[in-house]
């Protein structure tokens, strides 16, 4: 399976090759030829100076679910009582994609002892909530978890379900859509409706980062997605909004098979990089573990998190808790300040969601200068230092 | 115990590099490397095998370049291999993946556990572990850090969380996928080296694991990729000048008017 290249209207110009993500086009003589990797993606027939390249439509088994879905769910997460700051951004983002499909905004919500949480779901922009309480669901345990949601979405039949891309959703909710048998698109960062086929379009990098791919999911339901936290905006608040509350009670044969036999709140993992407003974040360029002195101090002067390269942590500087990046935590917070970080590209792919980025590093050709919105050329231990001190002295601590 | 480690044949993303006028990848001389993660996976595999006795099988879909994936994992010290390999199976999203996979695990029979990588470097999605036991009907555990527990019917693991850890017992069979935690990977030693020089890699196609090609590959796939684009790095973007103090001083002072830093906290 591959685009159709034209070898009449073709001029053998390779743009196309060039634009090609996957690598697939190979000339072959004064025309290119497409192999296995082609994905249909057709980035080379929009580059196609002639028209050449047409993108066939792929055969799709019949599917009439499309037409019975309806609605916009958002799985509420919710760990030990407290609801991650994702499950916010979801029904923010989800009451706009609910809007513009003239569709009801439900959320699902499962745990034991949830009391409060389902007023609190329709003040962040739930009409409705499907709240599951059982002892049974008292820890996450993925098999129960999902047959839960499993058995929700067969009844009630959403056309959108998102999630957020925490440790809970991209373990459980693969599995879900497995069960329901739909597509399903991994840490989304960007989602919109298309009007016209009433789909939703999926957002997401690739590649540690290097491309962004949109993805859509033409004929199954749910279209799901996991969300990437601190990407989405959440919404206003309806402070007292009462929506319909459907109650969900477990099946006499639901059991767990796993269980959950301790749950540790761990410091040093609990460094909270993902839900910090501020993350400063040190590279090998603070030296050594002392190094890491002057980040915690502005760190902590801000109120954030220390973070850290995986060169730091591999230098065993700090611990791997710390590590930003495609091997550690994506954050995206409000201030990003990194000190001493080269911005290999593992790097960026953690932190260039964040809102405003600032860099520090001596080399003027550091990449980490490509993605910071204020780039100083300059040395880390007297640039952080004067930060700290011009702070406390606006605090009029100084 | 008989165990599948699931590994892929990856780009070596560290050398990936986006050409700055064309905003595509750039590949040549781009070397392919199995998953880093799936290295993790293979490890657990090996210490699992040491603490239980056993078998592991490695298996791995992909182009018939894929075989080498199969032979660094014998060089580990894997029992045997399998190479999905199917001109039908290109371009298969985490749905279409998944039924190659778990078919092929099912063929292997009495597989008591299954080890995936927490994801690949490539897709990115984390999604392929969870969904081959879904297809399975197996219980798993994903983003397992360490193992407390190793029993041949019961295994008890610690679950990395966003604030911490879970200890959880699962029964087997079952399927966990793994994170770095659970252990550096070792080198290949050299017996293995030797023996995968000599390995025949078997490979099976669609037709071998009973699958139609309208399950597999683009057309089994559920989501289809639209459009591929460089990412943007939005926003006005200024170095500043000066001394290293003033320079220091200048960007409090921006962010505070811009009120990413708020003086009252
Ligand atoms: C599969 C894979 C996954 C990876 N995952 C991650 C990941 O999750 N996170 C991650 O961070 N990396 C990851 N990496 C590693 C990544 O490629 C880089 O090696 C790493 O990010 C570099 O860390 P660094 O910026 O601290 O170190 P370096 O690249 O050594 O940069 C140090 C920088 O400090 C500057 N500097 C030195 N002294 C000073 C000073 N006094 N003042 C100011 N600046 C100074 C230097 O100019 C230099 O730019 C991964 C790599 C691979 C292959
Ligand atoms: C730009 C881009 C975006 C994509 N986005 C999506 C998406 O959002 N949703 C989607 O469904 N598909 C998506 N795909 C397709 C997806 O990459 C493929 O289905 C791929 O075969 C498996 O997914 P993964 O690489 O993300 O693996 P992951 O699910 O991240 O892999 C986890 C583990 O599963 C095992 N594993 C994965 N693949 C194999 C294999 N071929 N052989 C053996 N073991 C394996 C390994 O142990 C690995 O560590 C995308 C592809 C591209 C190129
Ligand atoms: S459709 Fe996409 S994958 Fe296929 S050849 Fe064109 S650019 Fe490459
Ligand atoms: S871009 Fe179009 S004209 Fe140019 S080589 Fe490709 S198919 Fe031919």
């Amino acid at each position: 399976m591959g685009v159709i290249i034209d070898k009449e209207l073709c001029i053998g110009c390779e743009q196309c090759l060039d634009a090609c993500p996957f690598d697939a086009l190979e000339m072959k003589g004064d025309v290119p030829e497409v192999g296995d990797a082609c994905t249909l993606c057709g980035s080379c027939a929009d580059v196609c100076p002639e028209g050449a390249i047409t993108v066939p439509e792929v055969e799709r088994a019949q599917d009439d679910r499309a037409a019975q879905a309806k609605g916009v769910w958002v799985y509420a997460e919710v760990r030990g009582g407290q609801m991650p700051e994702v499950v916010a951004e979801l029904l923010g983002q989800g009451r706009r994609l609910a809007g513009q499909l003239g569709v009801e905004l439900g959320a699902v919500v499962l745990g034991h002892g949830l009391g409060g949480v389902a007023g609190e779901l329709f003040a962040l922009g739930a009409d409705v909530v499907y709240a599951a309480d059982d002892p049974l669901l008292a820890d996450f345990n993925d098999d129960i978890y999902c047959k839960v949601l499993t058995r929700l979405i067969a009844e009630y039949k959403p056309e959108v379900l998102l999630a957020g891309a925490t440790s809970v959703g991209r373990s459980m909710i693969p599995r879900v859509a497995t069960a329901v048998a739909t597509g399903l698109t991994a840490d989304c960062t960007g989602l919109a409706i298309d009007p016209d086929k009433r789909l939703l379009l999926q957002t997401r990098p690739a590649f540690g980062g290097n491309i962004m791919a949109t993805i859509v999911c033409p004929t199954a339901r749910p279209q799901m997605a996991t969300v990437r936290p601190r990407v989405m905006k959440r919404g206003e608040r309806r402070e007292g909004f009462e929506g319909r509350l459907v109650t969900v009670s477990l099946d006499a044969e639901d059991q767990a098979v796993t269980k959950v036999l301790e749950v540790v709140q761990s410091l040093e993992e609990n460094v909270n990089l993902t839900g910090a407003e501020v993350v400063v974040t040190g590279g090998r360029g603070v030296g050594g573990p002392e190094g890491f002195k002057v980040v915690a101090q502005l760190a902590e002067a801000l109120g954030g998190v220390v973070g850290a390269t995986r060169g730091a942590v591999d230098s065993e500087w700090i611990g791997h808790a710390h590590q930003v990046g495609q091997t550690g935590r994506t954050v995206a917070p409000k201030l990003y300040i990194a000190l001493g970080v080269s911005g290999a590209v593992q790097h960026l792919v953690g932190m260039q969601g964040s809102d405003t980025i600032v860099a520090v590093n001596n080399d003027p050709n550091a990449p980490i200068f490509d993605v910071a919105h204020y780039g100083i050329v300059g040395d880390l231990f007297k640039v952080a230092p004067a930060m700290l001190s011009h702070l406390k002295q606006l605090r009029g601590q100084g | 115990m008989k165990i599948a480690v699931c590994i892929k044949q990856v780009p070596d993303t560290a050398n990936v590099k986006l050409d700055p006028e064309t905003h595509t990848l750039k590949r040549e001389g781009v070397e392919s490397i199995v998953n880093p993660f799936d290295l993790f996976a293979l490890e657990a595999a090996l210490r699992i095998k040491e603490a239980a006795g056993g078998e592991i099988v490695a298996v791995t879909m992909g182009p018939p370049q894929a075989e080498t994936v199969i032979k660094d994992a014998i060089g580990f010290g894997v029992d045997e291999g399998l190479l999905l390999s199917d001109r039908a199976f290109a371009g298969a999203d985490t749905w279409a993946t998944t039924a190659v996979l778990a078919k092929a695990i099912e063929g292997l029979g009495d597989v008591d556990l299954v080890i995936c990588g927490k994801q690949a470097v490539d897709g990115d999605t984390a999604q392929v572990g969870p969904g081959i036991a879904q297809r399975l009907g197996l219980p798993h555990v994903a983003f397992v850090k360490g193992f407390r527990e190793i029993e041949n019917k019961r295994l008890v693991v610690e679950r990395q969380m966003d604030d911490g850890y879970d200890v959880v017992e699962l029964p087997l069979p079952a399927l966990i996928t793994v994170v770095r935690e659970v252990g550096e990977p070792r080198p290949p030693s050299l017996k293995g080296k030797m023996r995968a020089k000599k390995y025949t890699v078997p490979m099976q196609g669609a037709a071998d694991l009973g699958l139609d090609a309208s399950q597999v590959g683009l057309a089994g796939s559920f989501t289809q990729v639209v459009k591929v684009f460089a990412p943007s790095h939005s926003g006005e973007r200024r170095r500043l000048e000066g001394s290293d103090e003033q320079m220091g001083a200048q960007v409090i002072d921006a962010l505070v008017d811009n009120q990413v830093i708020m003086l009252g906290s």
